[in-house]
């Protein structure tokens, strides 16, 4: 096996071993997520209609809010220990240790949206069902790039005194391309008859906001956790 | 590439956090088949300098070279991806905090990081660590329910794991009962009589007395003095602080 793909392939199930061992960021963020739909569901949804949108916007607000809490939950977990320290230590590219990380948080997030999408097609009566294979591309892309530039600044502040602050302060106002093309995307899918013109160019706008910030974040890693 | 060496020397090493300076002019040289002892007060820069010469930190002037072959600071122009990964495969570190994973058994801890350093059976490395360990009947025990005698055992076999020329050893002793202590000490022997270099930072001087081939003392990240075979540590540490104070 490829040394890059070898050490990914580690961090991986090193990552999801230790989560299934504590469930403690599975749970936390699902809590999380699930609760902040119940919110807006009963503050959106009057006799059993929902405003315009809404659904498309609550699932976003929700991936992104309870991806905030993933990462900071997974990184301070390497911080109590230092086992960040002693995977940089390792002889292993540093790149693949981000992909690893990288890899094992989209996993988290993409289990938490297997309940948040039906759970909120339910209390909204959304139609997210209507284009599984294109609500799946918007729902892999959007959450790609959103962990891609989390995973990064996450690992960046792990040794910041304010770092549970500094991170969504940082990931919100970077990320807000992807969570406008989230929505706009998601919305698109929820109309009577979804145009499918319009999902094609968010998913291509959010597969290039990915090229972008996975190439970038590859090639800063290195020295952002150097020194 | 692999890179093997016999000397570390540091040259002249300072390290600044913006406008605080932790370590200023720093040299000295360990020898394989010794064990050096960084000794200061709490904040004196021990576990600063260790980050430098384990390359998770540059140095911001001088040089430390490994051997002849690395070389990190100005004089590779701080580039210390030039080789960065050949480098780290001969360097083990021990924190002060201990780099496992509680949640995992420690056979899994030790296996993962056999495997993330290359090694072609990381599970019979594994089960070699732990019998070093003297854990073998505990290897499937997640590390959280050990003691912290336990822990460091297993913490200081993931670090020799990938058998390292340093190692590096941020106060070890830390809550270590006597037993866990004498074990330490003795393991650290064996490290030196098959020519590791070991360089240990403590300031528990009473343990240590009678360890070290090389004491450097350092203070407010200044280097007060080096010695060779120190003896009467207490004493001797007591005197070096009390000139540098005067």
């Amino acid at each position: 096996m490829n040394a890059f793909v070898r050490i990914v392939w580690l961090v991986v199930r090193k990552d999801l071993t230790v989560e299934v061992r504590s469930r403690e960021v599975i749970y936390t963020t699902l809590f999380f997520a699930v609760t902040v739909v119940l919110v807006f569901a009963f503050a959106l949804v009057k006799e059993g209609r929902a405003l315009g949108d809404a659904a498309a916007g609550i699932l976003w607000i929700a991936i992104a809010f309870a991806g905030t809490l993933a990462l900071g939950r997974t990184f301070e977990r390497e911080r109590q220990a230092e086992t960040l320290r002693a995977l940089l230590l390792a002889p292993a590219d540093r790149p693949a240790i981000y992909v690893g990380k990288l890899v094992g948080i989209v996993a988290l997030l993409v289990a938490t949206e297997l309940i948040l999408v039906p759970l909120i097609a339910f209390l909204f009566q959304a139609p997210l069902f209507s284009r599984p294979l294109w609500l799946t591309a918007v729902l892999l892309t959007g959450t790609l790039g959103y962990c891609a530039v989390g995973t990064l600044f996450a690992a960046m502040l792990v040794r910041a005194r304010s770092r549970d602050v500094l991170l969504p302060v940082l990931l919100y106002p970077i990320t807000i391309p992807v969570i406008i093309a989230g929505v706009r995307g998601t919305a698109a899918l929820l109309e009577p008859t979804p145009d499918v013109a319009i999902v094609r160019f968010w998913v291509s706008l959010l597969v290039a906001f990915d090229t972008v910030f996975v190439t970038l974040a590859l090639w800063t890693f290195e020295p952002l956790m150097t020194d | 590439m692999t890179i093997d060496f016999e000397e570390l020397t540091v040259q002249n090493v300072s390290r600044h956090f913006g406008r605080r300076r932790a370590l200023a002019g720093i040299s000295f040289t360990a020898r394989a088949g010794g064990i050096l002892g960084l000794l200061g007060p709490n904040g004196a820069g021990k576990s600063t300098l260790l980050a430098l010469l384990a390359t998770l930190l540059q140095p911001s002037a001088g040089t430390i070279r490994y051997g002849d072959l690395a070389v990190i600071g100005e004089a590779a122009r701080s580039d210390v991806s030039k080789g960065g990964a050949a480098l780290r495969a001969r360097i083990g570190m021990l924190g002060h905090d201990l780099y496992l994973y509680p949640e995992l058994t420690a056979r899994e801890n030790l296996t993962f990081f056999a495997a993330l350093y290359g090694a072609r059976d990381a599970a019979g490395a594994a089960d070699g660590a732990l019998a070093r360990a003297r854990l073998s009947d505990r290897g499937d025990d997640p590390v959280s329910s050990f003691s912290r005698g336990m822990r460091q055992r297993v913490a200081l076999e993931r670090a020799l794991i990938h058998g390292p020329r340093l190692l590096l050893l941020d106060e070890p002793f830390t809550g270590l009962d006597e037993t866990s202590v004498g074990a330490l000490v003795a393991r650290l022997r064996e490290l030196r009589d098959t020519g590791a270099i070991v360089i240990l930072a403590t300031h528990d001087l009473d343990v240590v007395d009678g360890l070290f081939d090389e004491a450097v003392f350092i203070r407010d990240g200044r280097m007060m003095e080096t010695m060779t075979r120190p003896e009467a540590l207490r004493a001797t540490y007591r005197s070096v602080m009390a000139r540098g104070r005067g």
